[in-house]
């Protein structure tokens, strides 16, 4: 989903996949960028939504927005805060 | 070597049926053992019982099949490994805790650090009945706290902070208890519905709910011959201080009250719940 408020450098879906597959997934898409980038993120309802955020923002990550796409969806935006 | 039988009476050797074998409970505290106790178990189980070790159902370890005769052979060995017997019959028994905040995401409160606590303060204390403590580190009570003749769990108190918060919903969606709703991205907190349970604050993606962390207590648990939910009287205590003043309260109530073989519950049903309650409430507002 498109979001004109941040300059998005990459977007991952981890809808295809369960924990703890989620988190290892975009863990490894912030890993790929360079500090200050951006990462868009779609994920499911439930317990991805409820505890991806959480682990980004415990890994360091600085979550900017999280968005409900109605559709059972979420995209949650993230800025990565290097080593 | 004359078998010391103050050692026997003291607990923690439990008579099995076969003649003079005991399964030996060993002490432990919070569930945690170190891998030099755990090595020192699995060489007495060895050489004096027959080889295995049993868990048992609150968090210690027994060794069966020591004789009688080896006693105080099997206590000088465990002691090479620190390990020391534990506790039966009518004293305040193995205190049990969950992993808590210093290993679980979930955790509220350091319920090892808590366990090792109250075990310095009870453990083995002589009362009508057995008393259990049990400690638990947040709502999922994985540890069963209100099984327990005083159960403690973990909670956390929270309070909004406006200018942190980016109005995404998250709390709202992993409160339980409906406490919490988000319109126009302010959030509206109902504070009465709030069971202290902390998934808002940590669930929270940019720090947006400061917690206070705290204990809530319950009393007069059972989970034997007689099932009975521990019933809290405080809902949430936020200072340890505090807390241990209560659990004092609570174990001399008993220790003065009790009739010998009677559980807590029953003390508490038989004297008066709202004589225990004010008893209790006085603590924690003095």
């Amino acid at each position: 989903m498109a979001d004109t408020e941040f300059k998005i450098d990459d977007t991952i879906d981890i809808t295809d996949v369960v924990c703890p597959t989620t988190f290892v997934k975009a863990k490894v898409a912030l890993e790929e960028l360079e500090d200050g980038q951006i990462l868009s993120v779609r994920l499911n309802d439930g317990e991805p939504v409820q505890n991806v955020p959480r682990s980004i923002k415990e890994e360091g990550h600085e979550i900017l927005k999280l968005t409900d796409n109605q559709d059972g969806t979420f995209t949650l935006i993230v800025k990565k805060v290097g080593d | 070597m004359a078998t010391d039988y103050a050692t026997l009476k003291k607990g923690g050797w439990m008579r099995q049926k076969q003649k003079n074998n005991f399964s030996l409970r060993v002490r432990v505290v919070g569930g945690n053992l170190t891998a030099t106790q755990l090595a020192k178990i699995a060489e007495v189980a060895e050489k004096y019982g027959e080889g295995y070790a049993h868990l048992t159902s609150r968090q210690s370890v027994e060794i069966p099949f020591i004789k009688l005769e080896n006693v105080d052979d099997v206590k000088a060995a465990l002691a090479e490994g620190g390990v020391e017997p534990g506790v039966c019959g009518p004293r305040v028994r193995t205190i049990t805790a969950c992993q808590g905040s210093a290993v679980c995401p979930s955790g509220c409160i350091d319920t090892y650090a808590l366990a090792k606590e109250l075990d310095d303060r009870y453990f083995a204390r002589e009362l009508p009945h057995k008393f259990k403590f049990g400690v638990t580190g947040c709502q999922n009570n994985c540890l069963k706290a209100e099984e327990n003749d005083v159960g403690i769990k973990g909670a956390i108190k929270v309070k909004w902070v406006e200018d942190r918060c980016i109005g995404c919903g998250l709390c709202a969606k992993t409160c339980r208890k409906g406490a919490i709703k988000v319109e126009n991205k302010k959030v509206i907190f109902d504070e009465s519905q709030c069971n202290f349970c902390g998934r808002c604050y940590k669930s929270c993606p940019t720090d947006a709910w400061d917690a206070t962390s705290g204990y809530i207590v319950s009393f007069g648990g059972l989970f034997g011959n007689n099932i009975n939910k521990g019933e809290t009287i405080i809902p949430f205590i936020d200072d340890k201080e505090k807390l241990l003043d209560i659990c004092d309260a609570a174990i001399t109530f008993f220790a003065e009250n009790a009739k010998p073989g009677e559980r807590f519950k029953y003390t508490i049903d038989r004297i008066g719940q709202d004589v225990f309650a004010k008893k209790i409430t006085e603590v924690y507002n003095g």
